[in-house]
């Protein structure tokens, strides 16, 4: 491994991220999920088996078992969303120029259409957005998404991605530690929130994971 | 010829331009660098496809020195 993150001192209480770790947050996610919504939906069915005319009580019950697992899906799908931004057009197309630079012709063609970059790393394979970044775990079933940036407000996109990039490159474990898990769960709950245009960069995403085997991460 | 670059709010501004055999165009990359170091850069060199390593010192070889800003968990 190379030099570490230097961010890693201002989060030096994390363990430091790997394939296994990753995994068992993604349990700890799906057990928080469970842990939600089983009892809304268990209340809701208890409700109407005792007295049938509490129907409308076990209806919201069920809502609430709906929209938490939601909820926590839109906060993952958020990291990629796009940012209002006060970068001059100028500063954008240099600062993309520049990330054309840094990746291969597919990641490039992918960031003109999608405004995303692809990253092939050991724990899986990276959307890179100017907000965050989502990995989508060898096989393909599950993604983590992971909220972090640069605080620098006049930064273009382009330079957005690119510093994120760079760091993932540099340290891909010390990367995953120093973002902050927003949501890991099962792909299809995040790409559904997705905005249109970034659903192919997810899909070239899963591509990309499903070349990876759980073993290898 | 190797170059030192700035990600900021203007895309990347080119700090500095140098070859190995030029000494003088070195020592002045060499201080621009550690400049941008006193000012909270961090420098990053690729070190190949989709590698890239953190250096405190200006790789005199590499082809592309870039300086970025801290990362954060949002």
């Amino acid at each position: 491994m190379g030099q570490a993150l230097p961010e890693l001192a201002g989060v030096h209480w994390r363990p430091r991220a790997d394939a296994r770790r990753l995994r068992r947050s993604g349990a700890l996610w799906t057990l928080t999920t469970v842990a939600h919504v089983v009892p809304f939906v268990g209340a809701g069915i208890a409700l109407f088996a005792l007295e049938p005319l509490t129907f409308p009580v076990g209806l919201m019950g069920l809502a609430h078992a709906w929209l938490i697992p939601e909820l926590y899906a839109q906060r993952g799908a958020n990291v990629l969303r796009p940012r209002p931004t006060t970068a001059p057009a100028a500063a954008q197309q240099r600062s993309a120029g520049l990330l054309g630079d840094l990746v291969g012709h597919e990641a490039r063609a992918l960031h003109a259409s999608t405004g995303l970059v692809l990253e092939r790393g050991r724990l899986g394979a990276w959307l890179v957005g100017p907000a965050g970044a989502l990995l989508v775990a060898p096989g393909a079933r599950r993604v983590h998404c992971h909220c972090i940036g640069v605080k620098e407000p006049d930064l273009p996109d382009g330079d957005r991605i690119a510093h994120l990039l760079l760091a993932l490159r540099a340290d891909e474990e010390g990367f995953a530690t120093v973002a902050n898990l927003t949501f890991s769960g099962a792909r299809w709950r995040v790409r559904r929130r997705l905005p249109a245009p970034a659903r192919p960069a997810l899909d070239a995403a899963v591509g990309a994971a499903r070349a990876l085997t759980p073993a290898a991460a | 010829m190797s170059r030192l670059i700035r990600m900021d709010h203007t895309g990347h501004t080119t700090l500095a331009r140098w070859t190995a055999d030029d000494p003088r165009a070195v020592e002045a990359a060499v201080d621009a660098f550690r400049a941008e170091l006193d000012r909270g850069y961090f420098a990053i060199v690729s070190t190949g496809e989709g590698q890239a390593e953190q250096v405190r010192e200006l790789p005199i070889g590499a082809d592309l020195v870039i300086m970025r800003r801290p990362i954060a968990g949002g």
